[in-house]
């Protein structure tokens, strides 16, 4: 992923505007951009949802087959995520094999996923050492305007929730919808100087010194976090933003959980 | 997995009314929708939903090409990358090209290089991306038709647009527009794409077996089809862009000029001897 270059004249009109509590779309530094949700976009999917968090638009689709357990985990299903920056939803984005930043974000969306234990992967065990389920979760990135990790991690959630296990055509009893029982919800939060903005726009993450993705249960506990680029932060500052992605969370999960 | 064994068992694929499973006659198209303008970072996109396809095209350029060496110093490079997203169909499909694909590319590339006026942009590059978010057979043609609007939509300067079907043959009978069961189980597939204003013909493939009457049959459903298709084509262009008078009167109401007596539109003679 090559740099795009931020003005002078934008960056600091931006930290001028956060250091007043103001962003560039209007947003209070602590409310995310409208989330738009599309349950079952995809057809030949198992389970999908194309969500929309402000301009920035991510399509999920949840394949699942039959295979083999991992030999330490044998009875439980496998998960497997991965994402596609294809070049189609930045200037910046090149086709290829995955690039840092693409395995990052999948592996952290896998991990908010896994850690919640929102998909009981006990449950999708067929005959133990054997014959298990296989979650494959396809992140495609359409549109890049800020913040994939959030965007990628609701797109990925609805359409696990929306998934209906293909079991009747693979002779293994009727179809069943997965066994969901957490809703992780991730919240990144962008550091500029020492202004923190909660789901950063293109803009805003161009410039951003350091960021913080918080993924929270539905009783507010956190199941994975990780912190991205080269700044820092102070502690009061991280417990600053676990609050506000608790708050946060809460207002976005009834939003995956709707069907 | 039932649906196959369904099919081979009886292989009726148009019923003695002449009406095909999905209740189409031979020469009737599948529903199809296409939107200009869906996505943000693109500079031209569009949307196509063609039957039980769903696929998006995005442009961007003319950019500078890179890497450098591919350059060429009289013109641009039109590139195209046909990508199918993993859940695109019944069983994934391993992400990333594959040679079909590769394949595909190529040919929508060359398709698009004979029309985009690719000398009034040298050393740049034209890239067309397409992915296939839902395939019902018919994605390069789907995907073809999209990105046509998409390279319009982003401005590019082109002859015409392309519009693209195929036609194919099933139960001994040709039909324009096979879907997916009729391309797994028909005997002949014919993908064609035309610049509708001259009816040249720039990209054309088959597979299977058809006689030469077969083949002129199944070119003039195509070529009738993609008249179709470009209407819809630029329906589409024109629900993005088209501008009544009313919007226009709402943005900036009419200052009366001082230099004209109201009431009097502007003739040829306010604008001299070189038009406007």
């Amino acid at each position: 992923m090559s740099e795009e270059i931020v003005s002078e004249l934008m960056r600091a009109h931006v930290y001028r505007l956060a250091s007043t509590g103001q962003r560039l779309d209007g947003r209070a530094l602590d409310e995310p951009r409208k989330v738009s949700l599309e349950r079952a976009f995809v057809k030949t999917a198992e389970g999908s949802a194309r969500v929309k968090l402000g301009n920035t638009d991510v399509l999920v689709g949840i394949k699942m087959s039959v295979g083999e357990p991992y030999p330490d985990t044998p009875n439980t299903g496998v998960l497997s995520t991965s994402v596609e920056l294809i070049p189609m939803a930045s200037p910046t984005f090149e086709a290829g094999p995955p690039r840092p930043e693409a395995i990052e974000l999948a592996r952290v969306v896998d991990r908010g996923i896994r850690e919640s234990k929102m998909v009981s992967m006990e449950k999708l065990c067929i005959t133990p050492k054997e014959k298990v389920w296989i979650l494959f979760i396809d992140i495609h990135v359409l549109d890049y305007d800020g913040n994939l990790f959030d965007a990628c991690s609701y797109a990925a959630v609805a359409a696990l929730a929306s998934t209906v296990a293909p079991a009747k055509s693979l002779g293994l009893g009727d179809d069943f919808p997965l066994p969901v029982e957490h809703w992780p919800v991730s919240v990144t939060t962008a550091k500029i100087k020492d202004r923190l903005l909660v789901d950063p726009s293109l803009d805003e993450e161009r410039m951003a010194d350091a960021r913080l993705t918080v993924t929270t249960d539905e009783n507010g506990d956190i199941r994975a976090m990780q912190k991205g680029l080269s700044g820092t932060f102070s502690y009061d500052e991280v417990k600053g933003i676990i609050e506000t992605a608790q708050r946060v969370g809460r207002r976005i999960r009834p939003l995956l959980q709707s069907s | 997995m039932e649906d196959i064994e369904h099919f081979a068992k009886a292989m009726k694929l148009i019923d003695a009314d002449g009406r095909r499973l999905d209740g189409r006659k031979f020469n009737e198209l599948r529903p199809i929708r296409i939107e200009a303008g869906v996505l943000r970072r693109a500079d031209g996109s569009a949307y196509m939903e063609w039957g039980g396809n769903k696929v998006l095209a995005a442009v961007y350029g003319p950019r500078e090409a890179h890497p450098r060496h591919l350059q060429d110093p009289a013109r641009a490079l039109v590139q195209c990358r046909y990508n199918m997203a993993p859940f695109s169909v019944t069983d994934r499909k391993r992400p990333g090209p594959d040679r079909r694909s590769v394949e595909i590319s190529k040919v929508i590339s060359e398709a698009f290089s004979s029309v985009v006026f690719a000398e009034q942009f040298p050393r740049t590059s034209v890239d067309i991306f397409i992915e296939v978010l839902q395939a019902d057979a018919g994605t390069r043609c789907a995907g073809l038709t999209a990105a046509s609007v998409a390279l319009a939509d982003a401005g590019v300067p082109m002859r015409d647009l392309v519009a693209s079907c195929a036609s194919g043959k099933i139960d001994g009978v040709v039909c324009l527009d096979l879907n997916k069961d009729e391309d797994n189980f028909g005997d002949a597939d014919c993908p064609t794409a035309v610049v509708p204003r001259t009816g040249e013909i720039v990209l054309l493939q088959m597979d299977g077996h058809l006689t030469s009457d077969e083949f002129e049959k199944a070119m003039d459903l195509s070529i009738d089809a993609a008249r179709r298709i470009y209407d819809l084509q630029r329906d589409a262009l024109r629900r993005r862009y088209s501008v009544t008078l009313e919007d226009i009167l709402k943005e900036s109401p009419p200052v009366p000029s001082p230099m004209q007596p109201e009431g009097r539109l502007p003739s040829e003679d306010d604008f001299g001897p070189e038009g406007i």
